[in-house]
């Protein structure tokens, strides 16, 4: 019983919280029995927001039964913990914010929650929202919902494993780099990145302002489009958020890809991914063919420079942003003889060894002297490569490419930083374009490193606010493959480790 | 080591024992807009309060929460510009500059940097001996304030030797306007008039209270020395902590002193920080430039870049009222009215329309100064107003002046008059004074009666003014005015008394 209720979509779920067939405060109950069933191994959450849940689930029923109806009545969310939730501990992952209860909500969170979604829990990330595979986090492991073995990748790890761990049917995310789009492709699932812009960033806890961006992750594109539209739209307490009518793109859900043009990279399609992982691309544009899109070539040359530029401008960017980590005011404080010391002991204990190492290159990319060879620089590469997307749009409506550059890996296997930050080799010139992109579950690969097929994701990038027709032809893409329904979750018990045969 | 004389109160270079040297001083000066609201934040912007009551996550730099820029703190700073004829660009925008201080909520200040709201620009202003000087801006910009440190524990409330120290974010985020200028001033009394100006145009623009004791207006000042006739700059040392206009002044006369020993007696000025002390009367080092902040200014990536409209910029620029060095200007050449009286009156703006008013209908401009300077200055006191009443108007005001310059009226019945004006009783004073009959009158019989009638009634005062007590006479005179209700001629008065009591 529990069971049917935690596997449905959100939309389901609406439909049927808003016709009083289903109440909130059942699939609370359901939802919460799931995941202390099979949290502990996943371990996509840091707090679970037990009391708030069934709160605002009666809340929900309450305005239902009232006469309202809310595109997500019920609906069971997880909230990536660097978005401030009041009441409620917000880590961004990091010691130095162990025990720090916000005071006030993020937008885009109090958007989602008047839409009637229901926080589950605060899920893990890499701290601060730095990395590709959840294991920067100081908090605790999450684990990959295919293979307990493996990273449910990063940043958004934790919402993506909640999601397709079904311990709720949606999740918020950020992505600087990569952040929502990655992790979604590692565990299955629809991970969507709208533009920059057009989500409010107030109450994210910042890791580079001009890049962060929330999004929905979602079982199907459908749900995506629903959370997408609960969240979207203008704020003004975040001065770079835009005023830019927002569309419903939850109506707008197209079937056929007839008369679109889909550009694939020319540069990405000279690289290979290894056999396995290029057939399913390769199958994959081929789908898109067969479903009525023209496939074009396009080329974006200085996409190359991405993870350069990137790194350049999200530690710059990070390293003034997370100085406010101080020690004076909240969050962890560890005592010096004066305040020099204070900063320096505080700093030292409370950031893990990837954040400093951004801090560090930030600052030094930063300072005077070498401002205009790294930060500026930067700042001129990223321009060019907007250029290019823009200039690859005039023959294209979309552009299709791989979301990651390999397939979930092992817990540990990336020690060293450089072969993390190319996983993200796809995702990060996007993001510094600030455009519109997706995740698409598109086939199943053995990774070189194991036996088990794992999933793989197509990135699906539009013109900026591009969203509708972005999500339409996602939308087509997945009902017409499925390529999520081949295998299940083998994790934990229940509906999860069915394919494991655990009980 | 040779005797100094103190740097010289009005212009010129310092002389000393063999050389002559002079003064180079530009200042930053930081001014807290009067505005609703903090910069970037709803909060009130007030002075005072208990500490930590006006605060949201923005200005106390929660994690996540974001800034939004304050229009109306941009709009004051671009007036500020305007007045000062600074050119004001179509494009900025807001940096960060980034240092660690606990009073500063994000280790990061929002300030501009290479893209102020105003650049260039000239203040002018006058010393008190009448004469005029100028000192060129460099740049306005607006940034945030930071909070207010307490550091406590030790005896002096001094960060040395305190044990703890309190934060209050109440200031942080007031917005904050810094402007500098350039290195055009040479004296420290030329430094308080330039302040005096600014203080004086911020507070009747609206941009700011400037209220250095509320911590309003603050300055900082760059002071350096060089042979008088020199081209190039010497060493110049940074000047903070002065809390008055006369602080200012000490400081900067006490640094130049020091430089100029230092140089004289065989030293080197080092390039650094110098705090004022006011109880010693001397600065001392605080920072050297070796030890200067790498402050890593980039653009805000929180805020857009700002546009503004030629149109816009354009209405502000006219809507603005005269600057009060243009109308000090206009009062001493134009109307020709001496430097002190022009000061003072430069001091109420709402007068400049009063004024013109009375000379355009032909009132001297003197003779209505002194009106405003007089009765509508003690009138405004008494009554707490920053401006005349409202039933206080031009045509009366102006007749009524006239009256008194004509002679038609005694001050003594103007004195008995001018609440009527004020009140808006009296709108056609000629009309009242003929009315009553309270013209001056110079008629000897009628005066006479008068004269005699009070030289009976106080033979005491009398008796005095013979013995050779003139202040009696005052008296008399006094009671003579009041008698005749102030209209004889006061000159006729004084003759008849004389004459009556004889021997004077």
């Amino acid at each position: 019983m529990a069971d049917s209720l935690i596997e449905m979509t959100a939309a389901e779920t609406a439909r049927k919280v808003n016709a009083r067939e289903r109440s909130a405060r059942e699939i609370v109950d359901a939802t919460f029995e799931h995941v202390r069933r099979i949290d502990g191994e996943v371990g996509a959450f840091l707090t679970l927001t037990e009391e708030i849940a069934r709160t605002q689930a009666d809340r929900v029923d309450a305005r239902i039964a009232a006469g309202e109806r809310l595109p997500l009545a019920g609906v069971a969310l997880a909230v990536k913990d660097n978005m401030c939730l009041r009441g409620t501990q917000t880590t961004a992952g990091s010691k130095i914010l162990e025990g720090w209860n916000a005071p006030y909500t993020a937008t885009a969170v109090q958007r989602i929650i008047d839409a009637g979604a229901i926080p589950i829990g605060k899920t893990n990330l890499d701290e601060f929202a730095m990395g590709s595979s959840c294991e920067n986090s100081a908090l605790g492991v999450t684990r990959n919902p295919y293979d307990a073995q493996r990273v449910p990748g990063g940043s958004s790890g934790g919402s993506a494993a909640a999601v397709a761990s079904y311990e709720s049917m949606i999740g918020l995310g950020s992505d600087t780099g990569g952040s929502i789009r990655e992790p979604a492709a590692f565990c299955n699932i629809i991970g969507f990145k709208p533009t920059y812009g057009r989500v409010s960033r107030y109450g994210l806890i910042a890791f580079a302002s001009s890049l962060d961006q929330i999004g929905p992750l979602a079982r199907t594109v459908e749900d995506a489009a629903l959370a997408y539209d609960a969240i979207a739209g203008h704020d003004p307490m975040d001065a770079t958020s835009v005023d830019v009518p927002h569309e419903s793109t939850a109506t707008n859900l197209g079937e056929s890809l007839k008369g679109l043009r889909v550009g694939v990279v020319k540069e990405y399609r000279a690289k290979s991914l290894g056999s396995a992982i290029d057939d399913v691309y390769a199958k994959a544009y081929a789908d898109l063919e067969k479903l009525g899109a023209e496939i074009v070539e396009i080329g974006l040359p200085t996409a190359d420079y991405g993870i350069a530029t990137y790194y350049l401008i999200a530690p710059a960017e990070c390293s003034s942003n997370l100085a406010r980590f101080d020690g004076v005011r909240y969050g962890l404080r560890i005592e010096g003889n004066d305040m020099t010391e204070t900063y320096d002991r505080t700093r030292a204990a409370g950031f893990g060894p990837e954040v400093k190492r951004r801090i560090l290159i930030g600052t030094h990319a930063l300072s005077s002297g070498y401002y205009d060879a790294y930060y500026l620089k930067a700042q001129k590469a990223r321009t060019k490569i907007a250029a290019d997307f823009e200039n690859a749009f005039g023959a294209c409506d979309v552009i299709a490419a791989p979301a990651a550059a390999a397939p979930a890996f092992r817990l540990g296997a990336k020690s060293d930083p450089y072969s993390m930050y190319l996983m993200d080799y796809y995702t990060i010139p996007v993001s510094l374009a600030g455009l519109p992109s997706i995740s698409v579950p598109c086939g199943w690969a053995q990774p070189e490193d194991g036996d088990a097929e794992m999933p793989l994701g197509l990135q699906l990038t539009a013109p900026l606010f591009g969203e509708r027709l972005l999500l339409g032809a996602a939308h087509a893409y997945e009902i017409a493959t499925k390529h999520s329904k081949k295998h299940s979750p083998r994790i934990g018990s229940g509906v999860v480790g069915r394919a494991l045969g655990v009980s | 080591m040779s005797v100094m004389k103190s740097a010289p109160a009005t212009g010129g270079p310092t002389q000393s024992v063999g050389a002559v040297w002079e003064a180079v001083i530009g200042l930053e000066c930081h001014v807290e807009l009067k505005t609703q609201s903090k910069m970037f934040c709803g909060c009130k912007n007030e002075f005072g309060g208990e500490p930590n009551t006006k605060v949201c996550p923005v200005c106390l730099g929660l994690p996540g929460a974001l800034p939004v820029p304050n229009k109306t703190a941009i709009e004051l700073t671009i007036k500020a510009g305007l007045a000062f004829g600074s050119e004001i660009p179509r494009f900025s925008k807001f940096d960060r500059k980034n240092y660690f201080y606990p009073d500063m909520p994000k280790d990061y200040q929002i300030s501009q940097y290479d893209m102020p709201l105003c650049k260039g620009g000239v203040v002018e202003f006058w010393l008190e001996d009448g004469s005029r000087g100028q000192c060129r801006l460099t740049r306005i910009h607006l940034e945030e304030d930071t909070g207010k440190s307490t550091h406590a524990g030790s005896s002096d409330g001094r960060l040395s030797g305190s044990t703890y120290s309190l934060v209050d974010f109440n200031r942080a985020g007031v917005p904050l306007m810094e402007c500098v200028s350039e290195p055009d001033i040479r004296t420290a009394e030329e430094a308080v008039a330039y302040l005096e100006t600014l203080k004086r145009t911020f507070v009747q623009l609206g941009v700011s209270d400037v209220k250095m004791e509320e911590g309003s207006l603050r300055c900082d000042a760059n002071v350096s020395i060089r042979p008088a006739g020199s081209a190039t700059l010497g060493t110049k040392t940074e000047i903070k902590n002065m809390n008055s206009f006369k602080s200012v002044r000490l400081a900067i006369e006490s640094e130049i002193t020091r430089q100029i020993e230092l140089l004289e007696s065989g030293g080197r000025i080092v390039q650094e920080t110098r705090g004022w002390d006011e109880g010693a009367g001397i600065t001392h080092a605080q920072r050297s430039k070796e030890e200067a902040h790498d402050y890593r200014y980039f653009p805000d990536p929180d805020l857009v870049p700002l546009e503004f409209e030629a149109a816009w910029i354009d209405e502000l620029r006219s809507n603005l009222p005269a600057p009060p060095f243009k109308r000090y200007v206009r009062y001493v050449d134009e109307y020709e009215l001496p430097t002190k009286s022009a000061a003072q009156l430069v001091e109420n703006p709402v007068w400049e329309v009063l004024l013109d008013g009375a000379v355009r209908r032909g009132v001297k401009p003197k003779s209505y100064a002194n009106l405003l300077l007089g009765d509508v200055a003690k009138k405004q006191n008494e009554e707490g107003l920053s401006e005349p009443v409202a039933t206080f108007t031009i045509p009366a005001s102006s007749e009524f002046v006239k009256l008194i310059e004509q002679g038609t009226i005694t001050s003594k019945a103007a004195k008995e008059i001018f609440p009527r004006i004020w009140s808006g009783e009296i709108t056609d004073p000629a009309e009242f004074v003929k009315r009553e009959g309270l013209a001056q009158s110079s008629d000897r019989d009628e005066i006479k009666k008068f004269v005699d009638e009070v030289v009976t009634a106080n033979a005491d005062a009398v008796a005095e003014i013979r013995k050779g007590k003139d202040r009696a006479l005052q008296f008399l005179l006094g009671q003579v005015m009041k008698a005749s209700r102030g209209k004889a001629n006061p000159a006729l008065v004084n003759e008849l008394l004389r004459e009556a009591i004889g021997g004077g």
